[in-house]
């Protein structure tokens, strides 16, 4: 296990903030942490990267307790805090040499990695400016080089897409998924198209519980319901379907239904086998895909 | 580590602000011992550097607050401070590190002081007909000074995120442990008086000025340097 979160606990004051969250991230793979503003995505992962203590629990990083010896751990760690501070009045390759310093690279390897960085980054023609004068999209570019720039096993994003213009997300997106390989990737949002986008895992988390826990394919499978929505050319009746749990007409008029069922594939079938019995003329049959906003919202309703 | 060094150095040298603090300094100092009427050194007609020594911390007061007030408080306002503080260094090492920036500008401002110095000797009749001693003393003491107002205006600077507030308390600070106790000391408080005046920064400023380098003079200036980073490190743990 790369990172384990094991029952954490935060308080801010009687408030609690984080109710012993607990959840695993594995190597190689990216995890999407999901949950509406303030549910306390932050300052979990504040608490793993040892910028607040935390009142009960435990983080293990990489086999190390990230809780006491947060300076061991912060070594194999990347992280991009939520504003994605910068000094803005460095320059991009100072401010990365800096960083570096920071983690204890030096000479050679210093340069070599700078220069991988703003490679990756495709930061390259802006490196001689100063970070101030930089769009925010490679502002963020900066700020995930400065992330990954002592090549930690572990990279923590808080929010890295939040105010960035259609065409910037695409980019960084692309980034993340590029930069994720081998490592082990957190990525909080509250945007549920950007999990579905780069993520391999999800947890939701709201008023600081966990409230899900899964892989993504599994969440979008596992939903107890489905839908399956049958097109033909003849004109339907809703008797023929008593067997299904609940029917009712599409938008197209009376040739489409709209059919739930708790068993996708025994659905199919039997809708297969009415198909010939009534010789009906198929145009369409197809699964409706729950997506990640009606799972969410059905979630933490 | 060393980064954190430089990178507090480059930032100063980056910015005409710092160009402008070190130039002001020195055109004070300049205008006080040289060209003044009351305090210059040419109408005294003495060879001695008195009214270097004796102004100086007053210019202190002002000038090292300007320097230090950004140092933390500008971290804390635009949030770099999450990166300093998730990074593998110890709030020691940040406060280390920043400490030993400021002194090091510190140092630069008033390197160009010895110029005087040897202006001074050759001014002399005979030549070299100085207090020697003496300077180097107060050179000494003023160093030391500086290197406790550093540490008063890095402790201000961790006590706000506001950069004018953290001036504002520097000032204040240097002001009260450098002419506070000591005024206070005047007043009518029998044995007490003589405590505060043990306080007192200028009580031993005057006693190294003396050209005497007493343990206890050093041991008390680098205590004031200890305490102010403690506390800077104390109020940091607990933000």
């Amino acid at each position: 296990m790369s990172l384990e979160v094991n029952q954490l606990t935060k308080n801010y004051g009687s408030q609690k903030v984080l109710d012993e969250v607990s959840f695993l991230v594995t190597q190689g793979r990216i995890l999407g942490f999901l949950g509406p503003n303030g549910a306390g995505k932050s300052t979990t992962m504040k608490i793993i990267c040892g910028y607040l203590t935390s009142d009960g629990g435990a983080v293990t990083v990489l086999g190390k307790n990230a809780l006491t010896a947060p300076k061991q751990v912060s070594s194999l760690i990347g992280y991009l805090p939520e504003h994605n501070p910068l000094y803005l009045d460095m320059y991009v390759r100072e401010f990365l040499a800096f960083s570096g310093g920071l983690y204890g690279l030096s000479g050679n390897l210093l340069k070599q990695r700078v220069k991988e960085m703003l490679q990756k980054t495709g930061l390259e023609p802006e490196q001689h400016k100063k970070i101030s004068q930089l769009s925010k999209g490679y502002r963020q570019r900066v700020g995930l080089a400065r992330a990954l720039i002592h090549d930690p096993q572990v990279i923590i994003l808080d929010e890295p897409t939040t105010g960035l213009d259609p065409n910037q997300l695409v980019e960084i997106r692309a980034l993340i998924r590029e930069v994720a390989e081998n490592k082990t990737l957190i990525l909080s949002t509250h945007i549920m198209q950007e999990v579905e986008a780069i993520c391999d895992d999800v947890v939701i988390i709201n008023k600081g519980k966990i409230l899900v826990a899964d892989s993504l394919e599994n969440l979008k499978s596992s939903s107890s319901e489905i839908q399956l929505v049958l097109e033909t050319e003849e004109v339907l009746e809703l008797e023929w379907f008593a067997p299904f749990d609940s029917v009712r007409f599409g938008t197209k008029g009376k040739s489409e239904v709209i059919i739930s069922a708790s068993n996708a594939g025994e659905a199919r079938k039997e809708i297969m086998q009415l198909i010939q019995h009534r010789r009906l003329n198929l145009i369409s049959l197809n699964q409706n895909k729950k997506n990640l906003e009606q799972i969410f919202r059905e979630i933490t309703r | 580590m060393k980064s954190l060094f430089w990178k507090e150095i480059n930032s100063f040298f980056g910015s005409l602000l710092g160009y402008l603090v070190l130039a002001l300094f020195l055109v004070a100092l300049g205008l006080i011992v040289w060209v003044f009427p009351e305090s210059s050194i040419l109408s005294y007609g003495f060879a001695d550097l008195e009214a270097l020594f004796s102004y100086t911390p007053y210019v202190f007061t002002f000038l090292i607050p300007a320097l230090s007030m950004r140092s933390l408080a500008e971290e804390r306002k635009t949030g770099t401070w999450e990166l300093l503080r998730t990074s593998p260094l110890s709030i020691f090492q940040i406060v280390l590190m920043k400490y030993l920036a400021l002194l090091a500008l510190v140092f630069v401002a008033i390197l160009p002081t010895l110029i005087y110095y040897f202006s001074v000797v050759q001014l002399g009749d005979p030549v070299g007909n100085l207090d020697h001693a003496g300077f180097f003393g107060s050179w000494i003491g003023l160093v030391m000074i500086g290197a406790v107002f550093a540490s008063v205006g890095l402790f201000s600077s961790a006590l706000t995120s506001q950069q004018v507030l953290a001036f504002v308390l520097g000032v204040f600070l240097c002001f009260v442990i450098y002419f506070g106790f000591s005024a206070a000391a005047e007043l009518q408080l029998g044995d007490f008086a003589y405590w505060l005046e043990e306080l007192s920064l200028s009580y031993h400023y005057i006693s190294l000025s003396r050209g005497v380098i007493d343990s206890r003079d050093i041991f008390f200036l680098f205590g004031m340097i200890w305490i102010f980073l403690g506390g800077t490190i104390i109020v940091l743990r607990s933000k």
